[in-house]
């Protein structure tokens, strides 16, 4: 079944002459348990895209669905609910909350969604420790670094155990080894069946996922996949001949 | 090959199944297909060109291998030469440049489609580079080696990016013409 799926999706900014199509009848579909890249130049509409499937921003037309659930229809009310629930965002900019320690950004949603301090304390922990972070519960964004602070990031986007993590360039802020970590962890998410759709510019992450499309002018002109296709091509390269 | 395998004898003697061993914990994946006789191949012929010579060892009981190969005075030449050599493999960037250049100019194929069908091949390579170093426990000598490889890939789709770009625009002029 489909996790996320889009239909006709456009979302157009400004009116007559001046309006631009940042989105322009996109169509998506994104079965469960399968990572998704989406690249592109700068303004392609990639994050409006990922705005748009995850109830952030509502589209000018087109239908989006969520786990056999149109979305786009829900009221402001139903709509965040379901966000909280159903979806955790991955920003560049982590977005955590400065004056919480790293448990606390984590525990938020959770109690936001209505459970207990107790399962949202436990959940966090198990989480943190899941990312490596066990024994930075209690520091504050400001004393972790920026790699940590998007494992931070990463754990509270999956607290509630959402239907799909919709990622924004999450290691443009990052340098390598930091971004091996993310990798590390999305992949393992990825074997335990996590539905994922990130937007990155940056070639080695889109090369982590199953499927990759590209973007140019709100439009998909490519979609490739990438799973499955192992060439053995790593294992003449050493140039060892003669 | 052979440069590499002498230039592990320089620390010291040894056995042939120790430098394999040796060269496999370096390259990692890369070192998968590596025929296992290979490294013996290697070593006759750096013995016939006088660069090693082969001693027999009084071989420890649970170490049946008795051959130890050490480099001589020739052979130690050679890997200081090798190791101040400044050398660098070539990417071949011209032949696929042309190609589109060829191909646009005979209208043969449309360069914006060869372009996107090398990119979607270069993405499944790096898929299995990255992967590949995802895969290696921590400390892993090979890691080096793999990021480098991954790093050159990205070199790579970044020029097919600029390829894509510069030749779709070519195809939009002409469209408007």
């Amino acid at each position: 079944m489909n996790v996320v799926s889009a239909r006709g999706l456009v979302k157009q900014h400004g009116h007559g002459q001046g309006r631009v199509r940042a989105v322009d009848e996109v169509d998506l579909e994104v079965p469960r348990g399968e990572m998704l890249a989406v690249m592109g130049p700068s303004g392609c509409g990639k994050s409006t895209l990922l705005h748009l499937l995850g109830g952030l921003e509502r589209p000018t037309g087109g239908e989006v669905w969520l786990a056999g659930r149109r979305v786009d229809t829900l009221s402001e009310r139903a709509l965040a609910r379901l966000r909280r629930r159903s979806v955790g965002f991955v920003f560049q900019a982590f977005h955590l909350m400065e004056e919480l320690s790293a448990a606390e950004n984590v525990e938020l949603p959770a109690l936001l969604a209505g459970r207990s301090r107790r399962e949202a304390r436990r959940r966090a922990s198990l989480l943190l420790d899941r990312v490596g972070l066990a024994g930075r519960a209690r520091h504050l964004p400001s004393q972790l670094s920026g790699g940590q602070r998007q494992r931070v990031a990463i754990a509270r986007a999956l607290v509630n155990e959402p239907l799909v993590v919709l990622a924004d360039e999450p290691t443009g802020n990052l340098d390598t080894a930091a971004t091996l970590d993310v990798l590390r962890i999305f992949e393992e998410l990825r074997s335990a069946g996590q539905t994922f759709v990130i937007v990155t510019h940056d070639e080695r992450v889109a090369a982590t996922a199953d499927r990759l499309v590209s973007m140019r002018d709100g439009m998909f002109v490519d979609d490739t996949r990438l799973a499955g296709t192992g060439t053995g091509w790593l294992g003449g390269l050493a140039g060892l001949e003669g | 090959m052979q440069d590499a395998v002498l230039a592990m004898l320089a620390k010291e003697p040894s056995h042939g199944y120790h430098l394999r061993a040796r060269l496999q914990r370096s390259l990692g994946p890369l070192g998968e297909s590596m025929n296992p006789g290979q490294i013996y191949v290697t070593l006759a012929r750096l013995e016939k060109a006088g660069l090693v010579v082969c001693e027999r060892a009084d071989g420890l009981p649970d170490r049946p291998e008795r051959k130890v190969y050490a480099l001589t005075p020739a052979g130690q030449q050679r890997v200081a030469t090798w190791l101040s050599e400044v050398s660098w493999p070539k990417p071949d960037l011209a032949e696929f440049h042309l190609k589109l250049v060829a191909a646009a100019a005979a209208r043969l194929a449309d360069p914006v489609e060869l372009v996107a069908a090398q990119r979607r091949e270069l993405l499944r390579r790096m898929r299995e580079a990255q992967r590949a170093v995802l895969a290696e426990p921590e400390g892993s000598a090979a890691v080096l080696l793999l990021e480098g490889v991954v790093l050159r890939l990205q070199a790579d789709l970044r020029w097919l990016a600029a390829c894509e770009r510069a030749w779709s625009k070519v195809d939009d002029e002409v469209e408007d013409a």
